[in-house]
């Protein structure tokens, strides 16, 4: 049941990239574009998707636990670290320079378009290094699956 | 490139919302990209297969929608295949450094009113749009 349900919920969430536009870079960096001719969708996507997730979750926390899983892995974290600043301002270059971020980059590769699977390529890459740079940091104490599991999303 | 449609933009956006609803009330996951992408590749055993299930209906969400007359657009990619390589390594790296994406701090956390989301968001939109600035505005490219 848990591959059944991710399944499709990578469809609807698919869906609503594909429905709202943000699967092409141009309106992504039409939205950053803010001293040029500003295109207001990605806004309204955020408001669409803001209002349903904050109302669902608030929904979901009522139940004691998730449907068919144990319980709900919600992140727990609530320090400002310098990581987090760091790799946010890195991950927002990459985004202005191309447009893309990681779920319309994994979603365009439908298209089977050359320069679309060189940067799902590149980003994996940089995936991969980042996965070997903190194993190899000397606070790495939390092993890759605490990692994983106190990443925020 | 389609004009700006609020409609379909809210309507996409609470159809991305309901898929983040539903991957935490279903299996208790939060729906970030780079998260569930990052485990995916991780060489340590375990919660791989939600995670693969998530990224192939993700993949496979343009087949679905081209079926019912919407299909994907090519997208708009930049010129430069340094550009395309410096963008993407820097997606992968900086998103997974950071915690998580547009989507595990822009939606889920945002909703959720995190702190450290909300920090995220507003750095690397911040930091996108000087880039797009540069870019457009100064560089002329």
């Amino acid at each position: 049941m848990q591959v059944l349900a991710s399944l499709l919920c990578g469809l609807v969430f698919g869906a609503g990239l594909l429905i709202s536009g943000m699967t092409q870079p141009a309106k992504v960096l039409g939205f950053l574009d803010v001293l040029g001719r500003w295109d207001p969708t990605l806004a309204f996507v955020m408001a669409g998707a803001l209002a349903v997730s904050a109302a669902g979750f608030a929904l979901a926390r009522r139940r004691g636990a998730p449907l068919f899983a144990a319980q709900y892995l919600w992140p727990t974290r609530t320090d400002i670290d310098r990581p987090l600043v760091v790799g946010s301002l890195l991950f927002g270059v990459g985004w202005g320079l191309a447009g893309l971020c990681p779920g319309p980059a994994l979603e365009n590769l439908a298209s089977l378009s050359p320069r679309v699977v060189g940067f799902v390529l590149a980003m994996i890459a940089g995936m991969v290094a980042e996965a070997w740079w903190r194993s190899r940091a000397p606070s790495a104490a939390a092993n890759e699956d605490a990692a994983v599991a106190g990443s925020d999303g | 490139m389609a004009a700006f449609d609020p409609v379909s933009a809210l309507l996409g956006g609470c159809l991305i919302g309901l898929a983040s609803v539903l991957l935490m009330a279903l299996i208790g996951r939060i729906a970030g990209i780079s998260g569930i992408l990052g485990g995916a590749l991780s060489l340590a055993a375990g919660d791989k297969a939600w995670r693969l299930a998530f990224l192939a209906g993700l993949i496979g969400a343009p087949l679905a929608m081209a079926l019912i007359g919407r299909p994907l657009h090519e997208a708009q990619m930049p010129a430069s295949w340094l550009v395309i390589v410096a963008s993407g390594l820097l997606v992968g790296f900086g998103a997974r450094l950071g915690g998580g994406c547009t989507s595990g701090h822009g939606v889920c956390g945002m909703a959720r009113l995190s702190a450290r989301s909300i920090v995220a968001t507003v750095v690397f939109m911040a930091s996108a749009a000087v880039v797009v600035a540069i870019v457009r505005h100064v560089t002329g490219g």
